[in-house]
């Protein structure tokens, strides 16, 4: 109270203000106001630069990868010729199985020339075999596997569906033209000519392409039967085990690190080492996958356990470290009341603090789900970049321990491939990618608003 | 301000609680210096004295919640109808069943009423159906004077309720596990005069089933509610007593410059 005996103005008194106005600025107040616009405007460039670049990176994505969902199919009467495809005529499984792929190729083809003359389309100088080749590789194989499950087909005229080769497919969207035509030794420019009068007479259709979905991986040669089948069942059963795995066992670590065990320097070490396993680069869990999983505890290469081990392996440090940080933000308080009337330790953090904690848990989860879901470098390494045919078995018939593949690794194989036909498939996939990582965010929405729910 | 003790007399001089040359070290903090004291059964004894006296951490002695701090240690003896609280064989939660304790903020569970109340019971396994759960739930809330307030809406949030409502669910929450001794830290520091005086009230009607120990910065609430008082300060008891004797006659200058407003 003795300063106010002191003559000697104190730097702040309402002298400092003296004659100032409160209508004009003052220049330090201009300078401050200056650098908060300047802060602003910064804010606003970084969030216009990312959302264009956002913007930018999905129309490209969409413009190549939305044709995807779509492929050009012919649609002509097949008549199933009882002397070729058995010539014993008994109907005998064993003996129509002798007919390969080549000898349903020429059925497909005679039928689709005597189709196209029926309509009234001139093949104009393009040659039966030539027109054969607009048929995707896949298609007798198709026709075979269909007559040899229902041998009563054979003898009767059925309507077929077969997809277009990646060419005549690419012509129609634009990627194919008649300059690239002369140049290609796959494709000429009547053949696509032709290819437009099919077109004017209903035989060669544009439709939604489900088979995108369920197909496996196709060769070099057939781009337009190529798939996601094998890659979206292998993405959900790595994203199934992964939740089994690390869910019970990051959030277990993380409520014993945080809440049951005694500071000290073992767990200061842990604890640091946790946060450097969130750290270390994705190929390195590759590695290890492949040394530990594989190598030495013999698991199945390929298989989507093995990936999802190692995907596990790869989210539980952030698992672990969001978990830890939605359990300190529960206000002590809550401890002290449950611990107050006598609760034990675990009933206080299982009845009260988990629940509170949850939403947080929920979103550390799903994001490094997410970010797991779209690893390929140690899947990669683990070799579920392998070409697989058959999908995996159900889990209940060790689906597994099958081979397998996985979206973002698909992605990589087909955009390492040369025909352009897999770049749009690659993008399809992504789309089919993003769409998954769409479905899990809103999960984790709605898991959120669930468990947030306070009163 | 009228006389509360004169109404309900159910004096007692059995000893609830008996502290002999208690200790408490926050690391290498001294914070309680060598506390011996009684406290009656049927009783209310206030703690008072000048912030960071000692008092809450003392409090928090008698139901072990020390031990949830990492760094603090606790010397001496504290018998709970002669049964020393620290030994080896006393499980703190078992412990905490049996005093109960209220908080300075109030700390309701994020769930209804109806379950705030009904956790200890339930942990405890004090009830063997839905109906005697459904029993000490009403009870409690009467004893606690919430009843009325809260019976059309037990499964309401309890979080809802206004800060004094919020408190004094609090209280019936640590009733309902049937406690021997309540602690009360501070009970109405963030509760409105109107609020104070319905907590206080029914402190005082706590009386005739429990022990009641209640640490409190308001001098004139000491007065009001407690039958004994002890003063704290530095860590050290000053003085303990009647409370009329405390607050009119005090032995110890420290007690009576602190209230009579010089220190503290």
């Amino acid at each position: 109270m003795s300063d106010l005996n002191n003559n000697a103005a104190p730097p702040s008194s309402p002298a400092a203000h003296e004659g100032s106005s409160l209508y004009v600025a003052a220049p330090l107040m201009r300078r401050r106001n200056a650098a908060e616009t300047r802060f602003r405007l910064y804010g606003m460039l970084a969030i216009g630069v990312s959302l264009a670049t956002l913007a930018f990176t999905l129309f490209t994505i969409f413009a190549d990868g939305v044709s995807s969902f779509r492929q050009t199919t012919f649609e002509f009467d097949v008549t199933l010729p009882a002397e070729t495809l058995d010539p014993t005529g008994a109907r005998n499984p064993d003996d129509m199985a002798k007919v390969t792929t080549i000898g349903y190729k020429r059925v497909l083809e005679e039928s689709l020339t005597a189709y196209m003359a029926a309509q009234g389309v001139d093949l104009m100088g393009v040659s039966e075999k030539d027109l054969g080749a607009f048929i995707s590789g896949d298609a007798p194989g198709r026709l075979r596997k269909m007559v040899l499950e229902d041998p009563n087909l054979i003898g009767q005229t059925i309507r077929f569906s077969a997809f277009a080769t990646g060419r005549i497919d690419g012509y129609f969207k634009g990627r194919v033209t008649m300059e690239t035509a002369k140049l290609d030794s796959n494709i000429s420019p009547e053949q696509l000519m032709l290819a437009d009068r099919m077109v004017e007479a209903g035989i060669l259709v544009q439709k939604f392409n489900w088979l995108f979905f369920t197909n496996s991986d196709a060769s070099d040669t057939r781009p337009e039967s190529a798939g996601l089948g094998v890659a979206i069942l292998g993405s959900l059963y790595m994203m199934l085990l992964v939740v089994v795995m690390s869910l019970p066992l990051g959030v277990g670590a993380a409520i014993y690190l945080e809440e049951f065990a005694k500071p000290n320097r073992f767990t200061d070490l842990i604890e640091v080492n946790i946060s450097n396993l969130a750290a270390v680069p994705s190929i390195v869990f590759g590695i290890l996958g492949l040394a530990v999983f594989i190598n030495f505890a013999g698991l199945p290469a390929s298989s989507t356990m093995v990936g999802a081990l190692v995907l596990t392996l790869m989210s539980l440090p952030t698992i672990i470290i969001a978990t830890r940080a939605s359990l300190r933000a529960v206000p002590p308080s809550i401890r002290s009341a449950a611990l107050g009337i006598g609760a034990s330790k675990v009933q206080t953090v299982f009845h009260h603090v988990l629940p509170l904690a949850m939403p947080g848990i929920m979103t550390g989860t799903i994001l490094s789900l997410a970010s797991a879901l779209g690893e390929t470098g140690p899947l990669l390494l683990i070799g579920m970049v392998a070409f697989v045919v058959t999908p995996p078995a159900s889990p209940l018939d060790g689906g597994f321990l099958d081979p397998a593949t996985a979206l973002p690794v698909q992605v990589y194989s087909w955009a390492s491939r040369s025909d352009p036909a897999f770049i749009e498939r690659a993008s399809g996939a992504i789309i089919v990618l993003l769409a998954f990582l769409v479905v899990m965010n809103i999960a984790a929405i709605i898991l959120r608003r669930r468990f947030e729910r306070r009163w | 301000m009228k006389d509360l003790r004169v109404e309900r007399d159910v004096q007692t001089e059995t000893n609830k609680i008996e502290a002999r040359g208690v200790q408490v070290f926050y690391g290498t903090n001294h914070a309680i210096k060598d506390v011996n004291v009684d406290i009656l059964d049927k009783t209310v004894t206030a703690f008072i004295g000048p912030s960071g006296c000692g008092k809450s951490t003392f409090l928090r002695c008698l139901n072990r919640m020390n031990d949830t701090v990492a760094s603090a240690r606790v010397e001496g003896k504290i018998l709970l109808e002669n049964e020393d609280i620290y030994d080896a064989r006393v499980d703190p939660v078992q412990l905490r069943a049996k005093v109960g304790m209220v908080f300075q903020k109030p700390n309701p569970f994020p769930k209804s009423i109806f379950d705030n109340v009904a956790y200890g019971p339930r942990i405890h396994g004090l009830t063997r159906n839905k109906a005697e759960l459904d029993e000490i739930v009403e009870k409690s809330l009467r004893r606690a004077a919430l009843w009325n307030e809260v019976k059309d809406r037990l499964h309401a949030g309890g979080t809802g309720l206004s800060g004094g409502q919020q408190q004094r669910l609090c209280i019936a929450r640590a009733i309902a596990t049937s406690p021997e001794v309540l602690l009360m830290d501070e009970p109405c520091s963030a509760l409105d005069p109107i609020a104070t005086a319905q907590v206080e009230e029914l402190i005082d009607e706590l009386r005739t089933d429990y022990s009641v120990v209640i640490v409190t910065h308001s001098m004139q609430q000491a007065a009001r509610v407690s039958q004994r008082t002890a003063f704290f300060h530095l860590g050290n008891l000053v003085e303990y007593g009647e409370t009329g004797q405390i607050f009119t006659n005090p032995k110890d200058p420290r007690t009576e410059s602190y209230i009579s407003g010089r220190i503290g």
